[in-house]
């Protein structure tokens, strides 16, 4: 089947996922031209209620909304996409190697995982980036590392179910290499939980952000990004004003988005090992 | 069964050598933090000759082994030791703080953990329906908000709109248990909302995947119903990462809320470790990352354990 | 009238608020018709009423709390030692005037150097004993010494000796010649204890006596039936809960879990102010917000640099975004238009672009990017301040780039260490303490490196002048040197905003100290 087909046969809900991936894509990269004002510039009073100059209002400082939203999609989806690409591929792969190699392989990577995920992590990101600073790379990377860990325990559990099965056993004694086992009888059926927790951990991202905003740490300012904006913002909802709704949403839009296609895929995938 | 006790037992040893380590990293760790508790306690007053006499007074000036050493022996004795800043003993700070954040993970856990497992196995049931999409999209929406501002929304509705809950949920021990309950119904609320959606998307997902297995084409081959393949053949075999992704959301129940403590005001272990941190006092965080950091050991070799029990093929291993 | 009439009915009917009443009817110059029963009696008339459960809801509280009043450091302690508990020798009334609490009267030796203090007779502590001389003594020691790790240590650092008299008087000797000293003794920190109890007891001789205490959670004192001052404490119970996080307290607030909560968030109080059955109370104090340039460092060695940055911020704008209008402008010097000897003559500096630039031409500083520092934990707003700010100076050509560091540690980590900062300042009630502290050359919290020959002079005779025309010129002087040479930027001084329930009745705030100097639960009362 080609993609072409695949797409002509997905059902509704996956293409709503699409578009809206696809929007946000096209939002990311045009965010120069669509942004009705500079990224940081102030333009008007505090909080102002939606209008023909600020569609969607002001924030807390006095920023235009609807730009600090279309640059936030740019900032913050960018850190997300590299945060969650390099978890899942150094947990699956550990977890991977651990499932298959088993005996101190397994006991060494585990007891530091075990280790890491014990450590408070409160104490861990204080550490890590008051130390090494809070710039985008060391950020990736810490956040990346601490998420890793989620992705190993799921890659291993799931990855040791399917090592006890015949047909690893079959190509252990055709005499195939590990990677190849790995890549190419583990994957494929380690497949779905993973794919389906990579739609979560995508968007568990912008939160961890927003958290980490909490203790004064996270993306610099005057640089939007979603999950800053609703921590900023969100003392006015308890007086009824929307403001902080519209980044909560804007996370929201996106993450149902990106599972709608991640529903699909776990469906499709299903579907075709079974014929 | 007699591998099974000795795999345990290595496991056991194994997580009192992962405890020390955490605590020589915690000790290590809040050490290279900029500052000491002498500084931090004091603040803007901080002048060089108070911090000095502070210093000396907790023997902050020692070198940091003698101090991590001293700290460990009295540890080993079942001795806590008492707050650098306020000389109160930890037992006491930490007691009740405890029992209260296992009470607020428990309620939370009995409510959402059914709640999500059922939702997910009625999902993988009925999926690709309208009902297993309303349910997806709902768990979604709330995960994506951050949990403080699902907080203030909750609190916005139910407590200043309906005033139903209560906004803050700062229990004593003279309140009955149904007092207690009302009053955390709302931070309950909330954590069930964050907690929810991960299990019961796992859940759902793990059951599809065995669902492609070739013994359970047989069942239905055999004509059974749907709804008898989910639950006595699929779910059983699906339970492993469930038990894995519950237990990960247990942990984040006990160790991560310190937000929705501060935001409902309730006293329980996270906002100690917090404030600790904040002033450096050294035994009380290690005293609750140790606590935090047992919890997590204990509630994974649970996982381990039940994940190896219930697949029968790791069961005997070969 | 009819209008009149529809805005009573407003009124009543809880659609705008008392203070949204009385200033629209006086706009329409209509007060004096308003029916009385509308309107609150005049400051201070009212009659304080006894009774009831005043629960206070405030930030500022940890678990590392501690209930010795030489480990005071934050709001918590604070309303509960010094607000409810306990009293010292002088107080700081609503005009910033000390007058008698504990010392019934003080006079100092012509230089100034030796205070002698007659103390008020038959105050009994908490646990019976009667105060003397000895407690005095007692309660100062605690913070004197090399020993000493008191919060305090630096404020009665200048005492050298301390004489008893006889029972009921005591005499400070003083290093040098302090015409302010009755203000270091209303200090909340020397607090009077029973001499030679323990210092955790929370014993002392204030309105309320402690029966419990959790720290970073929740206090609990109820009225000293033997409190000295006949016309004050006058709730039964008051209970202090810890609620660090400003929307948890709004909330409470709102849904009357509590009746008086301390700093309301700037962004949402304009909104707090309509919720019906509620008063804002404001006051406008010492509390300054500052950007400190430390003048040893490259680039701000250099005045014009100072002086560029100085012109290139909107005060203005500063104050209506950053506080919401809760504040006034700054003059780039720390004394406070509540201050006593304000130099209300100096002009007001004003954002000036031009001169940014002029000034900044002059240093022949090219293409410079100025890192300024910051972090919410230097202050509510620091970070958008920096960012408005970065707005404002960028339209003088003037590149500042905004350094988000972690709240942790913000004040070992970066203030008095980067060369230049955003910091909070709680403010003193006297000039003296607030320029010893910060301004004057080698002082250990001289955030701003800033050493002037002529202001470290004049700073000194200042302080020991008890002819109070001989130093306001002395002090006007001072302001005007910190404006145009210093190395701080003030851009604003912040009112202290608390919210309460308006069944609270209160006087005439005091400004010393948030919550009514700290004293609202000695001075407040609930209305019948």
């Amino acid at each position: 089947m080609t993609a072409i087909q695949l797409l002509k046969k997905s059902p509704a809900s996956a293409r709503v996922g699409m578009i809206i991936i696809v929007f946000n894509l096209l939002v990311m990269m045009l965010a120069p031209v669509i942004a009705p004002y500079p990224e940081t510039e102030v333009v008007g009073d505090v909080w102002v209620n939606s209008s023909a100059e600020n569609l969607l209002g002001t924030d807390q400082l006095g920023r235009d909304m609807l730009t600090r939203l279309v640059y936030g999609a740019r900032n913050t989806i960018t850190i997300a996409l590299f945060i969650t690409l390099i978890s899942f591929t150094v947990g699956a792969t550990c977890g991977f190697l651990a499932a298959t190699l088993k005996g101190w392989t397994d006991q060494v990577i585990s007891r530091m995982v075990d280790i890491i995920m014990a450590f408070p992590t409160l104490i861990f990101a204080l550490m890590v980036l008051s130390v090494l600073g809070t710039s985008i790379p060391v950020l990736i990377v810490v956040i990346a590392i601490l998420d890793s860990t989620r992705v190993y325990r799921l890659a291993r559990a799931v990855a040791m179910d399917i090592e006890v099965m015949d047909f690893i056993e079959v190509a252990r004694l055709r005499g195939e290499k590990l990677w190849w086992i790995m890549r190419r009888e583990i994957l494929p059926n380690a497949m779905p939980p993973l794919i389906a927790e990579f739609g979560l951990r995508f968007c568990f991202v912008f939160l961890f952000i927003s958290a980490l905003s909490f203790l004064g740490l996270g993306i610099q300012p005057p640089t939007a990004d979603w999950g800053s904006m609703v921590r900023e913002n969100a003392g006015a909802i308890t007086f009824g004003i929307l403001t902080p709704l519209y980044p909560a949403a804007a996370i929201a839009v996106l993450t149902i988005g990106v599972n709608l296609v991640v529903d699909w895929f776990l469906h499709q995938s299903s579907q075709l090992r079974s014929h | 069964m007699k591998t099974n006790t000795s795999i345990i037992l290595r496991r056991l040893g194994l997580g009192v050598v992962t405890l020390l380590v955490i605590s020589i990293l915690i000790f290590v760790g809040v050490e290279a933090l900029p500052g000491d508790l002498a500084e931090a306690v004091l603040g803007q007053s901080a002048t060089p000759e108070t911090v000095e006499a502070f210093r000396k007074e907790l023997k902050l000036d020692l070198p940091p082994h003698v101090r991590y050493f001293s700290w460990l022996g009295s540890f080993l004795r079942g001795d806590f030791g008492t707050s650098l800043a306020n000389g109160r003993p930890i037992a006491d700070l930490i007691g009740w703080r405890f029992s209260n954040t296992l009470f607020l993970a428990g309620i939370t856990a009995l409510i959402s953990i059914p709640f999500a497992v059922g939702l997910g196995i009625l999902a993988a049931l009925y999926r690709n329906t309208l009902f297993d999409r309303s349910i997806s999209i709902g768990t979604l929406s709330a995960i994506s908000f951050p949990e403080f501002f699902v907080a203030y929304i909750l609190i916005a509705i139910f407590s200043v709109q309906l005033t139903m809950f209560p906004s803050m949920s700062n229990i004593g021990p003279q309140m009955t248990l149904l007092q207690k309950i009302h009053a955390v119904a709302l931070p309950c609320l909330t954590l069930t909302l964050v907690v929810m959606a991960h299990m019961m998307r796992m859940t759902r997902a793990a059951i599809i995947n065995v669902l492609t297995s070739p013994f359970i084409e047989m069942a239905r081959l055999k004509g059974l119903s749907w709804r008898r393949v989910i639950l006595h053949h699929a779910f059983p075999n699906a339970l492993s990462p469930i038990i894995n992704v519950v237990v990960l959301n247990l942990a984040y129940l006990v160790v991560g809320v310190v937000v929705v403590e501060v935001v409902f005001v309730y006293p329980g272990l996270g906002q100690l470790l917090v404030d600790s941190v904040a002033k450096r006092d050294i035994p009380v965080v290690q005293a609750s990352g140790l606590i935090f950091a047992f919890t997590y050991v204990f509630l994974n070799l649970t996982a381990d354990i039940l994940s190896t029990l219930s697949n029968p093929r790791l069961r005997n291993p070969k | 009238m009819s209008v009149l009439k529809t805005l009573e009915e407003l009124f009543v009917k809880g659609a705008i608020s008392r203070r949204e009443f009385i200033s629209r009817t006086a706009a329409l110059g209509l007060l004096a018709a308003v029916s009385p029963s509308l309107l609150p009696g005049p400051a201070g008339a009212e009659t304080p009423q006894k009774g009831g459960r005043l629960r206070l809801g405030v930030s500022g509280g940890s678990t590392t709390d501690s209930l010795d009043p030489a480990a005071i450091t934050d709001i918590m302690m604070q309303l509960l030692i010094y607000g409810q508990l306990g009293n010292s020798l002088v107080e700081i009334d609503h005009e910033n005037k000390p007058v008698p609490e504990l010392a019934e009267s003080w006079e100092a030796s012509p230089d100034a150097k030796e205070w002698t203090f007659r103390l008020r007779k038959g105050v009994e502590f908490h646990n019976g004993k009667t105060m003397d001389a000895d407690d005095v003594i007692f309660s100062i020691n605690h913070h004197r010494g090399e020993e000493s790790k008191s919060a305090a240590k630096a404020i009665v650092k200048a005492i050298t000796d301390v004489r008893k008299d006889d029972k009921n008087t005591v005499t400070f000797i003083l290093e040098d010649g302090n015409a302010d000293f009755p203000y270091i003794m209303s200090d909340y920190h020397l607090c009077i204890m029973p001499a030679g109890g323990d210092v955790q007891a929370g014993i002392f001789t204030g309105a309320y006596a402690l029966k419990d205490f959790e720290p970073g959670v929740r206090a609990f004192a109820v009225r000293n039936p033997n409190f000295f001052k006949p016309d004050r404490g006058h709730f039964d119970e008051v209970e202090t809960i810890a609620i660090s996080d400003v929307n948890a307290r709004t909330n409470a607030l709102k849904t009357g879990q509590i009746d008086v909560m301390n700093r309301c968030e700037r962004k949402t109080v304009h909104l707090l102010e309509r919720t019906p059955n509620l008063q804002i109370l404001r006051q406008d104090g010492f509390k300054h917000y500052t950007f400190a340039m430390q003048c040893d460092m490259k680039p701000y060695e250099n005045n014009d640099v100072r002086l560029a940055l100085k012109y290139a911020i909107d005060r203005e704008q500063m104050v209506k975004t950053i506080l919401r209008g809760y504040g006034t402008v700054g003059n780039d010097h720390p004394v406070s238009s509540a201050n006593r000897f304000y130099a209300k003559d100096l002009p007001q500096r004003q954002y000036d672009p031009d001169k940014a630039k002029f000034h900044l031409k002059k240093s022949g500083l090219k293409d410079a990017k100025f890192r300024l520092h910051t972090a919410e934990a230097a202050f509510v707003g620091a970070v958008d301040a920096g960012v408005l700010y970065r707005e404002q100076a960028s339209k003088a050509g003037i590149d500042i780039e905004v350094v988000r560091e972690p709240n942790d540690g913000y004040w070992s980590n970066v203030w008095l260490k980067k060369e230049w900062c955003a910091v909070f300042w709680g403010g003193r009630v006297t000039e003296d303490m607030m320029l010893s502290t910060a301004y004057a050359a080698g002082a250990p919290w001289n955030d701003t490196s800033w050493n002037n020959k002529r202001f470290n002079e004049l700073l000194v005779s200042a302080r020991a002048e008890l002819d109070e025309a001989k130093r306001r010129n002395m002090y006007a002087e001072m302001q005007q040197l910190i404006r145009d040479d210093g190395g701080v930027v003030v851009p604003m001084f912040a009112a202290d905003l608390a919210a309460a329930t308006d069944k609270l009745g209160h006087g005439p705030l005091a400004v010393n100290w948030e919550l009514d100097g700290f004293r609202g639960p000695e001075r407040w009362w609930f209305k019948s």
